[in-house]
C-alpha cells in the first residue's frame, strides 16, 4: 500500500513540476507548483515525518505561494507580454549553471546510501526532535539563518518604503 | 473490519455535524439579524403549514439554489473557475478532522479517540489548512475575469496572509503551557475547572486569536473581500447556482471550524464545567437520569406553552394548527420519557454504556459551546460596522502582531517564575 502511494505521489510531484515549467500562464505554473508541494508533503508523511509534511504545506503552500500568486495577480499580465523570449547569451549561462547544480545533486544522491540506511529512531521527524537538534547541535547555523532572514526583511522594507524626504 | 468501519464513521460523522450546522447557522444568522434590527425575520416558508419559526427557510434556499441557472462567464478561465468553489469548500471541511469531540477512553489495552485523525502536530495542521483556504477565494477572484472579483481576491489574500501571523503567534503561549501540539492534550490540560481554562490563563492570546479568526473567516468587521458597498460581492460576483452555494457553505463551514477551534483552545473543548471525566463516568447513571428528566420537563413546558398559543383564524389556513401539531407530540413525548424513567431508571448500566454516555454528554457540551461561539460571530456581524482597508492592515501588523510577540515573552517569564 505504502509503496503504491509512494509511486503515485512521486509521479504527481515530478509531473506537476514539469508542467510548472512548461505552462505559459503564470498562474497555472504557480498552481502546479502548489500541487507538487502537496504531493511532496504526502511523501514526507509517508516517511513518518509529519512535522516536516505540515511545515511544507504551512510555509510553502500556505504562505510563500500565496504571495507569489498575489504578485502575479497584481501584475495581471496580458497575453502578448507572456510570449517566449528568444535564446540569449543569458539563457546559455543559465543552462550551464543548471547542469552544474544537477550534477552536484546527482553526486550527493549517489553518496546518500553510505550515510543513511540505518535504523531510524521512532522520534525521528517529530517536533520535539527537530526543536532539540535546532537549538543544540545546529544552534549556530540556525541563528545565522535567522540573521540572513532579518537582513532580507530589512532590505524589503527599505525597498518598499515611500521616500519621505 | 470493525477497525475500518470505525475509521470510516469517524470521517463521516464530523462531516455530518458540519453540514447540519450550516443550515442551522443560516437560519440563526437570518433570525438573529432580524431580532437585532427589530423585525420578525424569515417566517413564510412552510411545509403543510409547519414553519418551525423559519427553520424551513434553509430548505427553500437550497431548492432555489439548485434550480438557478449555472452561468460561466465567456471570458473566464473555465478550469479554475470550476475548481475554485470545490477548493474553498473541501479545504474548509478537512480542518475539522483533528478536533477532539470527547475524552478518549482506554478499553482492553487500546485507546479509542473521538477525533478522525490523532495527529502529533494537530495545531500546526490546523494552521496549515486555514492558510490554504485563501486559494479558493483567490482563484475564484482571478478566474472570473472581473475587476471587482479580482480586487476581492487580492484583498482576501493580503488580509489572510497578514492575520495568519498573529493567529499563529497567539497560539504559541498555549503550546508553551501544554508542551504538546496535540489538541487533545491541550483540552485535557485545561481540566474541568473553569478558572483553569486558557481564556483565563491567556486572555490576551484569546482576544488576538478571536480577532484573527474573524479576519481569517472573512466575517464582518473584516469582510472586505466581499464588501458589497464597494466591490458588489467581491470574489464571488460571477458565481451563481450551486457554485455560489458552495462558497456560501464554505463561509459557514469556516465559521463553524473557527468556533470549534476557539472552544477547543481557549474554552475547555469537550470539558463539562466542574464535571471531570472520571466523575462523569462514575455517576453516569445519575447524570443521565437528571438530563433526561430535565429534557422531559422542558418538552412538557414548551408543549403546553405552544398549545396555549393556539387561536383559530389568525391566518385562516393550516398554519393555525402548527402550534398544536408541534405542542401535543412534545407533551406526549415528555410524559412518555418520565414514565420510562420511572420504570427503567433504576436498571444499572454496563461499563460500555457509562463510557458512551460520558462521551455523548461531552460531545453535546462541545457542540453547544461551538454553537454559542458561532452565535458570537453572528452577533458581532450585525453589531459592528466594516473596517476600512488601511485600518485592517494597521490592526493586523502594528497592533496584533507585536502584542502576540509580547505575550510570548510574558508567558515565558510567567513560566520561569512559576
Amino acid at each position: 500500500m505504502e509503496t503504491y502511494l509512494f509511486y503515485i505521489f512521486s509521479f504527481i510531484t515530478v509531473w506537476t513540476v514539469i508542467l510548472m515549467i512548461l505552462q505559459k500562464n503564470p498562474i497555472a505554473s504557480a498552481t502546479c507548483l502548489v500541487i507538487s508541494f502537496f504531493s511532496l508533503a504526502a511523501l514526507f508523511a509517508l516517511l513518518n515525518a509529519h512535522f516536516v509534511a505540515v511545515l511544507q504545506i504551512l510555509v510553502y503552500a500556505g504562505a510563500i505561494m500565496v504571495l507569489f500568486i498575489f504578485v502575479i495577480m497584481l501584475l495581471n499580465l496580458k497575453k502578448s507580454e507572456l510570449m517566449h523570449e528568444k535564446m540569449s547569451r543569458l539563457s546559455f549561462f543559465a543552462i550551464i549553471i543548471g547542469l552544474g547544480l544537477f550534477s552536484f545533486l546527482m553526486m550527493k544522491f549517489f553518496l546518500i546510501p553510505q550515510i543513511f540506511f540505518g535504523e531510524i529512531s521512532p522520534s525521528f521527524g517529530t517536533a520535539q526532535e527537530v526543536g532539540q537538534s535546532m537549538f543544540t547541535q545546529y544552534a549556530i547555523p540556525f541563528e545565522l539563518i535567522g540573521i540572513l532572514l532579518l537582513v532580507g526583511i530589512i532590505g524589503a522594507v527599505l525597498l518598499g518604503r515611500k521616500d519621505t524626504d | 473490519m470493525p477497525e475500518t468501519l470505525i475509521t470510516i464513521l469517524k470521517i463521516i460523522i464530523p462531516f455530518a455535524i458540519i453540514f447540519t450546522f450550516v443550515p442551522l447557522l443560516v437560519w440563526l444568522e437570518r433570525k438573529g439579524s432580524a431580532y437585532i434590527q427589530d423585525r420578525p425575520g424569515p417566517n413564510r416558508a412552510a411545509v403543510l403549514g409547519i414553519r418551525l419559526g423559519g427553520l424551513i427557510h434553509p430548505i427553500a434556499d437550497v431548492v432555489k439554489l439548485i434550480f438557478k441557472e449555472d452561468i460561466c462567464p465567456s471570458q473566464a478561465n473555465k478550469a479554475y473557475y470550476i475548481a475554485a468553489p470545490f477548493i474553498a469548500l473541501s479545504v474548509a471541511c478537512v480542518t475539522f478532522m483533528v478536533i477532539p469531540f470527547a475524552a478518549p477512553y482506554t478499553r482492553d489495552g487500546h485507546i479509542f479517540t473521538f477525533q478522525a485523525a490523532q495527529l502529533n502536530v494537530g495545531v500546526l495542521y490546523i494552521l496549515a489548512m486555514t492558510s490554504l483556504s485563501v486559494y479558493g477565494i483567490m482563484l475564484a477572484g482571478w478566474s472570473s475575469n472581473n475587476k471587482y472579483a479580482l480586487l476581492g481576491g487580492l484583498r482576501s489574500s493580503a488580509q489572510m496572509v497578514s492575520y495568519e501571523l498573529a493567529m499563529g503567534l497567539a497560539l504559541i503561549p498555549l503550546i508553551m503551557w501544554s508542551g504538546s501540539l496535540r489538541l487533545n492534550d491541550i483540552v485535557t490540560l485545561q481540566t474541568a475547572q473553569v478558572w483553569r481554562w486558557n481564556f483565563i490563563y491567556e486572555p490576551l492570546a484569546c482576544i488576538i486569536f478571536i480577532i484573527a479568526a474573524f479576519a481569517e473567516t472573512n466575517r464582518t468587521p473584516f469582510d472586505l473581500p466581499e464588501g458589497e458597498s464597494e466591490l458588489v460581492a467581491g470574489y464571488h460576483v460571477e458565481y451563481s447556482s450551486l457554485k455560489f452555494a458552495m462558497f456560501f457553505m464554505a463561509e459557514y463551514v469556516n465559521m463553524v471550524i473557527a468556533s470549534a477551534l476557539i472552544v477547543t483552545l481557549f474554552f475547555g473543548g469537550w470539558q463539562i464545567p466542574f464535571l471531570p471525566t472520571e466523575v462523569l463516568r462514575e455517576n453516569a447513571q445519575m447524570i443521565l437520569n437528571i438530563v433526561l428528566t430535565v429534557s422531559a420537563l422542558l418538552a412538557i413546558i414548551i408543549g403546553f406553552f405552544l398549545i396555549l398559543k393556539f387561536k383559530k383564524r389568525t391566518y385562516g389556513d393550516k398554519r393555525d394548527y402548527e402550534v398544536i401539531v408541534l405542542g401535543i407530540p412534545a407533551v406526549l413525548a415528555g410524559f412518555t420519557l418520565i414514565l420510562f424513567l420511572l420504570f427503567f431508571g433504576k436498571i444499572p448500566l454496563s461499563t460500555t454504556a457509562e463510557l458512551w454516555i460520558t462521551a455523548i454528554l461531552q460531545i453535546g457540551t462541545f457542540l453547544f459551546k461551538t454553537l454559542f461561539m458561532c452565535w458570537v460571530f453572528i452577533w458581532v456581524r450585525w453589531t459592528v460596522p466594516r473596517t476600512r482597508y488601511d485600518q485592517l492592515m494597521n490592526l493586523g501588523w502594528k497592533i496584533l502582531l507585536p502584542l502576540a510577540m509580547v505575550n510570548i515573552v510574558i508567558t515565558a517569564v510567567r513560566m520561569l517564575l512559576k
